[in-house]
């Protein structure tokens, strides 16, 4: 039997994007919340209930970006120069985001700067997220080997679009993050935020679903056709599912199933990505067979994969476990 | 202005940069992880509250820097895409998968049990919280190794096989991970990281000795700190010797620059050009202050071993001399430097004087930084010996670019230089306020605000 690695490859590095974008979702979006807590404790209670992880987070990028360097080079090699301006945005808005978690509390002068840093930096690096995510569903110009848009290919309606998407996305995973991780007053506000996030975030997914298969015809043919459209139909109608969990655990009070019914939501926006790209790894014309590196690597990699992604995911699930339940206001972490 | 300069030169200035400032931050917390682990097990075994106080302040200081180290490192992991497009195309196969390995095993790891360290001594208890110190320490050596060979096979490529497209794939793993130059570096850089840790807590130590010389923490950071100077800077000074040794062998003309030979020396009896003024256009060292023979007996370990000079080279292949000549007599001008300041703590230590010499201690604080001053030269020396190519005498630097637009890459260049300096500068300044306590002081209600009172007490923090 031939082992198509790419394929399985290719698989994975979505697996990593999606874990990527869940975990560090909800971190980001406490952080795009900020201006509307309502003081400066609220604040860094919010912070200090993903401190302790959104560091093992933000590692799944670093696979997603070494991942694809390791399995498929040339993907890697097109995209990074097609992307330039929102990768290095989006790496700089994290550095902010990422050392704010420890500045805040080195300092009492700046400690304010730092926390619009927080905020600022966690919004940047959603903005060229999602902005990169709408330039690659929109097809990147290639020739040969190499990117052959023009500089300013990423900045379209489409790409705001999808920014705006993803900033609402991932406030909706923060808000229903610190449902499952407060109490009391911040609680009451989280919920109260989460409603209308909710509501914009589907709204938004509908706009960009709409969007999606005017943008280029494969993406109509593959929606709307025969016999692909009755599968891919399937998406939408979970999607409604996953909208009426979410609705109606807020509604409830309930403490889990808003952010697993966001969660839901954004898996299943992820696979309906995952149906408009198939078979490309880069739209339109880069399969990820083309991009792929020789089985040679994607083989030696695997076997390490096959052992090491359990092992990972087993101790941050621990790491979680440990840290998990409500955190109290006022919790010494340092 | 930035037209004058070419865009492949801003892609390699900020490439020169990012990675520069990232290797700061590891070079750091490789050795911090591992001396917060004794600390810790000190701790548990003598149930001294004093080795807790020391673990409890460097802990927060390793999460300051840790935290720079990720963020500057996530950077690095797209910098390869950014502005070597073509490299990363061509070596990714043989290359990516080594990084890969360096995510899953390592990176993950730190990250994983990072929290656990930092915060959840009280929740899992003193077992596993060792273990997670631990385990933290075992994933910036894991992280160091595969890092050091991808970095090492780039000197010292083999095992590998050109495909139809000239992409680099890989034909024997094995080879590849353990390429020749590979051991030697990473021995080398472990070192220099437990190094640049020791200097730093000894000068911390020393600084709070020369306010109070009987204050406990300050004794143990700079006693433990000074032992390692005494022990691990003549192994270092070794280890740096047989790197030599392996890089006349595969690199001669990296060596050749560093001694500023731009001549061949057929019979051996090469000088040792201790100062020197290399002048590339020319081909030769001006005003050069030579010790004779002793540039063969320290290279070849020999009078009349043969000694390969630039001449030997075109001139399109040789590294800029210049350059790697003073950034390496730098790096080891600092190493001697280390060395005498151990073997003086080394004489303190014998007389029982080791926390009564108040010159001793003025010198430490001075040697500080000395770790990051060496560890800087060293990668210069090692990456610019190996221009002009990216991997060495297979692909030109100037081939590993395409498509790159000096305004973009000039631009974002920029922004890197003013956020890194800020940011990391800002991080620098809270890390040495931070060292600038002493362990049982280290930290005050009025510093991280009344919110974060809780659990700041070394009988609060282990639940006694």
């Amino acid at each position: 039997m031939v082992i198509d690695y790419a394929f399985i490859w290719a698989g994975l590095i979505a697996v990593a994007v999606l874990l990527y974008v869940l975990l560090d979702g909800f971190d980001l979006g406490i952080g795009i919340l900020f201006p509307f807590l309502r003081d400066r404790e609220e604040r860094m209670l919010a912070m200090n209930t993903v401190a302790p992880v959104w560091d093992g987070n933000e590692t799944w990028l670093v696979l997603g970006g070494g991942g694809l360097f390791a399995v498929f080079p040339l993907g890697y090699a097109i995209v990074m120069p097609a992307l330039y301006p929102l990768i290095i945005a989006m790496l700089l808005g994290l550095i902010f985001r990422g050392v704010a978690f420890e500045f805040v509390h080195r300092t009492e002068r700046m400690k304010f700067f730092w926390e619009v840093a927080f905020w600022g930096g966690s919004l940047v690096a959603a903005i060229a997220q999602g902005m990169a995510l709408g330039t690659l569903v929109q097809g990147v110009t290639v020739a040969g080997r190499a990117y052959g848009g023009g500089n300013y290919d990423w900045a379209t309606p489409f790409s705001l679009l999808t920014a705006l998407a993803l900033v609402v996305g991932y406030a909706t995973l923060g808000a229903t993050w610190l449902i499952m991780k407060t109490e009391g007053a911040t609680l009451a506000r989280a919920r109260r935020m989460a409603k209308p996030l909710g509501f914009a975030l589907l709204a938004l997914i509908g706009a960009v679903s709409l969007a999606t298969p005017l943008l280029r015809p494969e993406y109509l043919a593959r929606w709307f056709g025969w016999p692909s459209g009755i599968y891919s139909a399937v998406v939408p109608l979970l999607l409604a599912g996953a909208a009426w969990m979410l609705w109606t655990g807020l509604r409830d009070g309930l403490t889990y199933r808003p952010f697993l019914a966001t969660v839901a939501i954004f898996i299943l926006s992820f696979v309906g990505l995952g149906i408009s790209f198939y078979p490309h790894l880069i739209p339109p014309s880069v399969t990820i067979w083309e991009a792929a590196a020789p089985d040679a690597s994607l083989a030696f990699l695997l076997v390490g994969a096959v052992v090491l992604v359990p092992m990972i995911l087993a101790y941050t699930a621990y790491s979680y476990w440990v840290f998990r339940g409500k955190v109290q206001p006022g919790e010494g972490y340092h | 202005m930035l037209s004058d300069i070419s865009a492949l030169d801003l892609a390699r200035l900020q490439f020169a940069f990012t990675v520069s400032a990232h290797i700061i931050f590891p070079a750091f917390t490789i050795g911090l992880a591992s001396y917060l682990a004794v600390l810790n097990a000190m701790w548990l075994w003598t149930r001294d509250g004093a080795y807790l106080a020391v673990f409890e302040q460097w802990k927060t200081i390793f999460a300051v820097v840790f935290g720079m180290g990720v963020v500057s490192g996530v950077v690095m992991s797209y910098q390869f895409g950014t502005n070597w497009p073509v490299f990363a195309d061509k070596v990714g196969p043989v290359l990516g998968p080594l990084i890969g390995y360096e995510v899953l095993t390592a990176f993950f790891l730190e990250s994983g049990f990072l929290g656990i360290m930092l915060f959840g001594r009280k929740r899992v208890g003193e077992g596993l919280h060792m273990a997670a110190t631990a385990i933290v320490a075992g994933g910036t050596l894991f992280s160091a190794f595969w890092i050091l060979s991808v970095n090492s096979w780039m000197q010292t490529p083999q095992g590998y096989a050109v495909n139809a497209q000239g992409q680099y794939v890989p034909s024997d793993w094995l080879a590849i991970i353990f390429n020749p130059s590979f051991p030697y570096r990473f021995v080398h850089m472990v070192l220099a990281a437990y190094l640049t840790t020791a200097f730093v807590v000894g000068a911390t130590g020393a600084w709070h000795l020369l306010k109070d010389n009987r204050n406990r923490g300050a004794r143990i950071m700079f006693s433990m700190a000074m032992w390692m100077a005494l022990i691990v800077t003549p192994i270092q000074l070794l280890a740096g010797d047989t790197q030599g040794l392996n890089t006349l062998q595969y690199q001669p003309a990296k060596i050749a620059a560093i001694e500023g030979h731009f001549e061949t020396y057929p019979h051996g009896r090469a000088p040792l050009i201790l100062v020197g003024m290399p002048d590339e256009a020319t081909s030769t060292t001006n005003y050069a202050l030579e010790i004779p023979l002793l540039g063969s007996l320290i290279l070849t370990h020999s009078f009349d071993t043969p000694l390969i000079g630039l001449d030997a080279f075109p001139k399109q292949d040789r590294p800029p001399a210049a350059i790697i000549f003073w950034s390496f007599r730098l790096m080891v001008g600092v190493g001697v430097l280390m060395l005498i300041l151990g073997l003086w703590s080394g004489l303190a230590r014998l007389k029982g004087r080791l926390y009564d010499w108040p010159w001793l201690h003025r010198a430490a604080v001075v040697m500080g930084p000395a770790g990051f001053l060496a560890v800087l030269c060293g990668w210069i020396t090692t990456e610019v010996g190996r221009q002009p190519f990216t991997v060495y005498g297979l692909l030109r630097t100037a081939d590993s670019a395409s498509a790159l637009r000096a305004d973009a890459v000039g631009s974002s260049l920029i922004a890197f230089v003013v956020i890194y300096f800020f940011v990391f500068g800002s991080g620098a300044f809270y890390a040495l306020r931070l060292m600038s306590r002493t362990p049982e002081d280290r930290i005050t209600i009025d510093e991280i605000g009344p919110t974060r009172t809780a659990g700041i007490t070394p009988i609060a923090q282990t639940g006694a």
